[in-house]
């Protein structure tokens, strides 16, 4: 379908892959938030949403309803435009850094060689977004939310650069196509074990993971919204579907977040045994760490803020750097 | 304020602490004030604490009760000691068998009454296992707290099978009426017995694995340890009683100092912890819910035969003139029924001495100092019921 259309006017192919990317992160947002209410419930013996349609699976879009239907609230004296702004200032960011994301071979909808940058580029928006929000809120939870998530942004932005640092020294290349060209063959061509280029390269893994969970505000580092003592953090203030578009958001960072890990280190489009076409690949593994994100969050317990920055400073950057060091020496050798 | 307090301020702030209200000087540090509560998720019920901040550091937090008060004790001066018996059970909603055992346990030291052995026997299997049942929601609460939410289902789960033992001899799920002046409202059956037993086999596992998966956890023991640490002398100083006083190192149980029922039959070991962190309080209330499963199995062997209640309870409740007292340990410390009678049927004054409101009087020395998020755990590790607070 795709080499049909890319004999076609560039534009009309852009625009098909810009509409499919908002319907797949708006219908990937909505089931992963059925996901994570149903694999919360079995992880809590309990059987989670059953009673919107089959095994609650219409509970998403009654949700969605119930959202736009009600008025978005906006307090006195709150900066209005900020406040309005917030919201889609979180999710565009995800949407457009999921366009370099290659998902098949040939299904990216822009190929380009600097996509790492650029989405390191546009991930920091999102941390933007959720300061303003909090600012905007004019409400003491909401400003103690938003100083918390810069500070741990900062944090975290560190060793995932590093990270992925260590990785283009590796590929020599910042194209994510060619990345996951890198990583054809067996699965231990995968850079997850690719211990000759990165002696280190499952403790990299594990970094880019936390990291991801860390920046996307996710248990056990969701400071932003520890509920139980700032009571929604950022978003207390947000009502109806502005609450919703931030909730959404979190599930696009969290699709981002995996899609990259699954590029940069799971071989991306890759078939480890040879068959069937790589987006069905891709989904599986991106889907395996969206599952495992999930599994993360209901079972353990929230972090203590100066916890979440000791980790960084003191385990995490030193680590990275050593890793990043240390392949660095490989390269040139 | 007084002296003393600003001054232990000062020593854990490096500055003089501010008081409410007081416009910070130009040179001085910025305080600023979050209403936490009366509703928020963190208070479990409707106390509201007003934190002076500084940042995320607590200067001072002001706990304000009273959005709860119910009069008790006034009503208790109101009416009948039979009718003010529903009462006791929804004072501290989670623990009411022990809530009603101190008020019947009152009445009958009023009148002299012997309660049948059998009636005793029974009393202090429903306590351990309301003691139990309390722990756990603590237990799922406190963890809601740390920001875990699973465990509180978990909990909920085993909490439910006390729940259906209870309902199966006194109808009630939470707010028991099931101990009366002079014995029980009646008697238990083969079903709540080996019903028990069976739980007795099914929970000690369950607190096994509660150890492994929760009290093992490396980010749950890092946001405990060295977290809140109260003194031996500070819980003189409040009259801090049950898992708090014990989570710093003192042996203060009423069952054991102050012998009630049929408690001295039982062998039991009162867990204590020196480290008075909060860490110290949560591992007594796990290890207090196995020594409970001790006391219940003991209690289950040894029940003897006979009625469950006593033979010549009169008609017409009328306490001699004089002042009674009668102290059990609840699932949150000493609780206390005071009675003073002047030979009516209606008591002169009912004082209900509860744990929580002097565990939560400690709270604002305590918290001092604190960041939010610790000071939070800290009040978690308190067990905060507040209708026991306001009463």
């Amino acid at each position: 379908m795709m080499n049909y259309l890319s004999l076609h006017s560039e534009p009309l192919r852009l625009v098909l892959f810009l509409a499919g990317l908002m319907a797949f992160v708006g219908l990937n947002a909505a089931y992963l938030v059925w996901v994570e209410r149903k694999g919360a419930g079995r992880f809590q013996r309990r059987p989670g949403p059953t009673e919107a349609g089959p095994a609650g699976l219409l509970q998403p879009i009654a949700d969605a309803l119930k959202l736009l239907s009600k008025q978005l609230i906006v307090p006195d004296g709150v900066d209005r435009t900020l406040f309005r702004v917030a919201p889609l200032l979180m999710m565009s960011p995800a949407m457009i850094s999921l366009a370099v994301i290659p998902w098949g071979q040939s299904l990216a909808a822009r190929n380009i060689n600097l996509g790492l940058l650029m989405i390191f580029a546009f991930g920091s928006i999102n941390v933007m977004a959720i300061m303003l929000g909090g600012w905007s809120s004019r409400n003491k939870y909401a400003i103690i939310s938003a100083a918390r998530v810069v500070s741990q942004n900062v944090a975290y932005e560190i060793p995932v650069l590093l990270v992925v640092i260590t990785t283009i020294l590796v590929t020599g290349t910042m194209n994510l196509n060619e990345i996951v060209a890198n990583q054809a063959g067996p699965f231990w061509k995968w850079y997850i074990f690719r211990w000759d280029l990165n002696p280190l390269a499952p403790v990299t893994f594990l970094i880019f993971y936390i990291c991801m969970l860390a920046e996307t505000n996710r248990a056990p580092f969701d400071m932003a919204e520890a509920e139980s003592e700032l009571v929604a953090g950022a978003y207390t203030e947000y009502s109806g579907m502005g609450f919703g578009v931030f909730f959404m958001a979190e599930y696009a960072n969290i699709l981002l977040g995996c899609s990259l890990a699954t590029v940069l280190f799971l071989g991306g489009w890759q078939s480890p045994i040879g068959i069937l076409p790589g987006v069905f690949w891709f989904l599986i593994k991106l889907y395996f760490l969206v599952f495992s994100v999930i599994w993360v969050r209901w079972t353990f317990p929230r972090t203590q803020f100066y916890g979440l920055l000791n980790l960084s400073w003191k385990i995490l950057i030193p680590v990275s750097l050593f890793t990043l060091i240390l392949s660095s020496a490989l390269v040139k050798l | 304020m007084i002296a003393g307090e600003s001054k232990l301020a000062a020593e854990v702030l490096g500055a003089r602490a501010p008081q409410v209200g007081e416009v910070p000087s130009a040179s001085g540090r910025e305080t600023f004030v979050i209403n936490l509560g009366p509703q928020h998720p963190a208070t479990h019920g409707v106390l509201r604490v007003k934190l002076e901040m500084d940042g995320e550091y607590v200067v001072r937090a002001e706990p304000v009760c009273g959005y709860i008060h119910r009069m008790h004790e006034k009503m208790g001066e109101n009416r009948t000691y039979a009718q003010f018996l529903p009462n006791t059970s929804r004072i501290d909603y989670l623990s009411a068998m022990t809530y009603t055992h101190a008020f019947v346990g009152a009445v009958e030291r009023g009148l002299k009454l012997q309660v049948p052995p059998r009636a005793e026997y029974i009393r202090v299997i429903t306590s351990e296992l309301n003691r139990i049942s309390s722990h756990l929601v603590w237990w799922g609460a406190f963890l809601l707290d740390l920001g875990g939410f699973t465990p509180l289902l978990y909990a909920f789960d085993d909490r439910e099978l006390i729940l259906d033992l209870l309902e199966g001899i006194c109808g009630a799920r939470l707010t028991y009426c099931y101990y009366r002046i002079g014995g029980l409202y009646n008697d238990v059956d083969d079903t709540f017995i080996e019903g028990t037993r069976a739980f007795i086999a099914h929970f000690r596992p369950r607190l096994k694995m509660y150890r492994q998966l929760v009290t093992e956890n490396v980010i749950f023991r890092k946001r405990l340890l060295g977290i809140g640490p109260i003194s031996a002398e500070m819980c003189r100083r409040y009259g801090a009683t049950g898992p708090v006083i014990r989570g710093s190192g003192v042996a203060y149980d009423v069952r054991r100092l102050e012998p009630y029922s049929v408690y001295p039959q039982f062998d039991f070991e009162i867990p204590t912890f020196s480290e008075s962190d909060s860490m110290a309080r949560y591992l007594v209330r796990m290890e207090e819910m196995a020594q409970s499963l001790r006391i219940i199995e003991q209690a289950l062997d040894k029940l003897p035969a006979g009625p469950v209640m006593a033979e010549k309870v009169p008609r017409v409740l009328k306490l001699p003139a004089g002042d009674y007292c009668y102290a059990v340990e609840a699932a949150r410390g000493r609780f206390m029924v005071r009675l003073v009678s002047d030979n009516k049927e209606i008591p002169y004054r009912v004082k209900l001495r509860t744990p929580c409101l002097s565990n939560l009087s400690l709270y604002e020395e305590a918290s001092r100092g604190m960041l939010l998020p610790d000071a939070l755990a800290l009040m978690g590790s308190l067990d905060l019921v507040i209708p026991d607070i306001d009463r």
